[in-house]
């Protein structure tokens, strides 16, 4: 409490606030420099746990800056990935896109630091908030859409989130945030849950996932990518560690992912498939609970945000550079952008855990954990799943892009190149690290929240490397033997966003219709029966009144003013007139006394 | 650089898939003959080859079934969710 603290979020906050004011000239600079300082912030809390930043209000106390292991392995990674993704960006002229995407990472930060539901839910919102503009910058009619749709899905979950924190406070007059107690789930830990898992995208509350990711911007993807899900790790691995139903429902997400990935055409949609499957692995992991498995969660999630985002720019920079994502619209384009070929190769391999790569080391302690959890299903159908991330992750998407048949139009192998400098080293810092991470072990395990757990595992086994290479290299005889079966076909693939798609256009309808006509047909009712009664009527006592009332209480002044009018024409002002009118006036008077 | 060593496999195509095939076989090999098998959980795991056969059926089963599965009417047109 004593020493002084810098929340990671305000820097980058007040980074996004000041850049849009900056002239043009540092701009650049300033993009690299406020990442480098939130991270620099995040590497002085270093050995330094405890609780920062307390802050009364009202009757509670918010607390900003919990620091511990589990915290410092999160904001370590992700103040990291903020600065390789603004690296990646630097190139992007607009302001606001910038400001948006660290308003959305100093959300994250915010959720991994905090130490109450408040202040969670506060940084929560502030994250679906902000991240919504990642969308959006595409500036396309469907990520306009898709931005809606992935604000109204968060913010039910926000929803629920809130209602589970009330609940909770209500029963329990808690507010802190911390284990939830597992072992008596009450229908408060399921709603907080649900609030949880809606955000780490767990089937069937999924679908918002590829729908926005696929929409991002380039550079929006490789931070959305990074944030929302693995925050949503976070919060899980704290405090539902050992929920035994997010073990089958990490499983089927894995597998879930998997599936949609052969189907899918666009290769940003694709990896967002693949996001679902590996943060099944996490999921699963914080349900298994021991802390081998959470020590698996948290070292998954960190080589994920790596490679994850090594792909997305990979991808991203295909789309930067051809304007397309779509299988069936590339092809063959390995001499036309070699380096980014690399860069992506080296995300699959590490998304797939090849050995040396980052997801050998944090996949297999994940993996083992269920093994040794005496949790045999899960084990083998996440090695299942793990095949199926190569088949998709680490072959089709190299080979459909860079070999395979070349289905480039003429324009798009035209634009086809490296993308800009700053792409290419964002992109190499990214796969630096994944290799890094995958290669010397005790840089990632002694991070992790059970270090001395972390020291006895060791993934390089014979047995394991055996195993790996196995199951990798076979899954690859089986790619290239149903080769044909993979050749993307130029289609969608509808999944459950169709309920709240099409159930959006019902409601429309419905309003528009049904609804409108019943408001049109009273409307038109009302009028003939109500309205015209009503100025007819009314039209009558305003006569009445005007002639019946007025004549009767105060018609002198009407009578008076009446004749004056006429007396008025009579008064024409004019001296001739007004004597001769006086003579014959005076005139008729006499005759008249004369005959009478 | 790249689009050389790329070229110089895909020039001797043939020979690189039997390069690969004799690695695969080298793998399974090892496997059998150097692999400890001690510290395995489950019997399967002893049998020599077996994540082998496994890897090669899960990419099997893999793509038939989500096949399968897109052609039950998941997968649709491109321009399935335009006005």
């Amino acid at each position: 409490m004593t020493e002084p603290w810098i929340h990671p979020s305000a820097i980058l906050l007040i980074g996004a606030v000041i850049l849009p004011l900056l002239p043009r000239a540092v701009r650049r600079i300033f993009i690299v420099l406020v990442p480098v300082l939130a991270f620099c912030a995040v590497l002085l809390m270093q050995g330094h746990n405890g609780v920062y930043g307390v802050v009364p209000f009202m009757k509670w106390q918010l607390i900003f800056g919990k620091v511990d292991e589990l915290s410092m392995v999160f904001a370590y990674i992700m103040t990291l990935m903020c600065v390789i993704g603004s690296i990646y960006g630097l190139h992007v002229e607009e302001a606001a896109q910038h400001s948006a995407a660290w308003t959305y990472v100093a959300g994250s930060l915010g959720v991994i630091f905090c130490g109450d539901y408040l202040t969670l839910f506060l940084f929560w919102e502030l994250m679906a908030f902000s991240s919504v503009f990642l969308v959006w910058f595409r500036r396309r009619k469907e990520s306009l859409a898709s931005g809606y749709r992935y604000l109204l899905v968060h913010t039910a979950g926000g929803l629920l989130l809130l209602a589970g924190l009330v609940l909770r406070y209500r029963a329990t007059g808690d507010l802190s945030f911390g284990p939830i107690g597992v072992a008596d789930p009450q229908l408060y830990t399921y709603l907080i849950m649900a609030g949880f898992i809606l955000n780490a995208a767990v089937p069937p509350l999924h679908a918002w996932l590829p729908d926005a990711y696929g929409e991002a911007t380039v550079t929006g993807a490789v931070f959305m990518c990074a944030f929302t899900t693995k925050t949503a790790v976070y919060v899980l691995a704290r405090s539902f560690a050992g929920m035994e139903i997010l073990v089958p429902l990490g499983v089927c997400m894995a597998l879930y992912g998997v599936v949609y990935a052969v189907l899918e055409n666009d290769a940003r949609r694709l990896l967002a498939y693949h996001i679902i499957s590996q943060v099944g692995y996490m999921v699963a992991a914080v349900g298994i609970g021991t802390p081998l498995a959470i020590n698996g969660a948290c070292a998954h999630a960190f080589a994920h945000i790596l490679y994850k985002g090594l792909l997305f720019m990979g991808c991203g920079s295909v789309l930067h550079m051809t304007g397309v994502s779509k299988f069936t619209q590339l092809g063959g384009l390995y001499k036309k952008m070699p380096k980014t070929f690399v860069f992506t190769l080296i995300g699959g391999l590490s998304i797939s855990a090849f050995p040396l790569f980052s997801g050998f080391v944090s996949k297999a302690m994940i993996v083992a954990a269920g093994f040794e959890a005496h949790n045999y299903w899960a084990g083998f159908l996440l090695t299942l799943a793990s095949a199926g991330t190569f088949l998709h992750t680490g072959l089709k998407v190299p080979y459909f892009i860079w070999f395979g048949k070349n289905n480039c139009s003429q324009e798009t192998w035209e634009r086809a190149g490296d993308p800009p400098r700053n792409m290419q080293v964002a992109m190499a810092m990214a796969a630096f690290l994944c290799i890094f991470i995958g290669c010397y072990t005790p840089y990632l395990y002694d991070m992790l929240p059970f270090p001395s757990v972390a020291a006895q595992y060791d993934p390089y086994t014979a047995t394991h490397i055996s195993e790996t290479l196995q199951i990798l290299l076979f899954t690859a005889v089986g790619f290239f033997l149903l080769l044909k079966k993979l050749t993307p076909e130029p289609c969608i693939s509808l999944d459950l966003d169709w309920f709240y798609r099409m159930g959006g256009r019902l409601f429309y309808w419905v309003a528009r219709k049904p609804v409108q006509s019943v408001d049109n047909a009273v409307g038109e009712a009302w009028n003939r029966q109500g309205i015209v009664p009503l100025m007819r009527t009314a039209r009558f006592w305003s006569w009445f009144d005007w002639h019946g009332i007025d004549t009767v209480v105060d018609g002198t002044a009407r009578s008076v003013r009446a004749l004056g009018g006429v007396l008025r024409v009579v008064q024409s002002g004019s001296l001739q007139i007004n004597i001769i009118s006086m003579a014959a006036v005076v005139a008729l008077v006499l005759t008249l006394l004369a005959f009478v | 650089m790249i689009v050389n060593i790329i070229e110089f496999f895909r020039a001797r195509l043939k020979a690189t898939i039997r390069v690969c095939l004799v690695a695969l076989a080298a793998l399974v090999a090892w496997d059998a003959l150097f692999v400890s098998k001690e510290h395995v959980h489950t019997f399967v795991e002893r049998i020599p080859g077996f994540w082998a056969v496994f890897g090669f059926v899960a990419c099997v089963v893999i793509i038939i079934v989500s096949k399968w599965f897109g052609h039950l009417g998941i997968m649709t047109r491109e321009d399935y969710y335009d006005d």
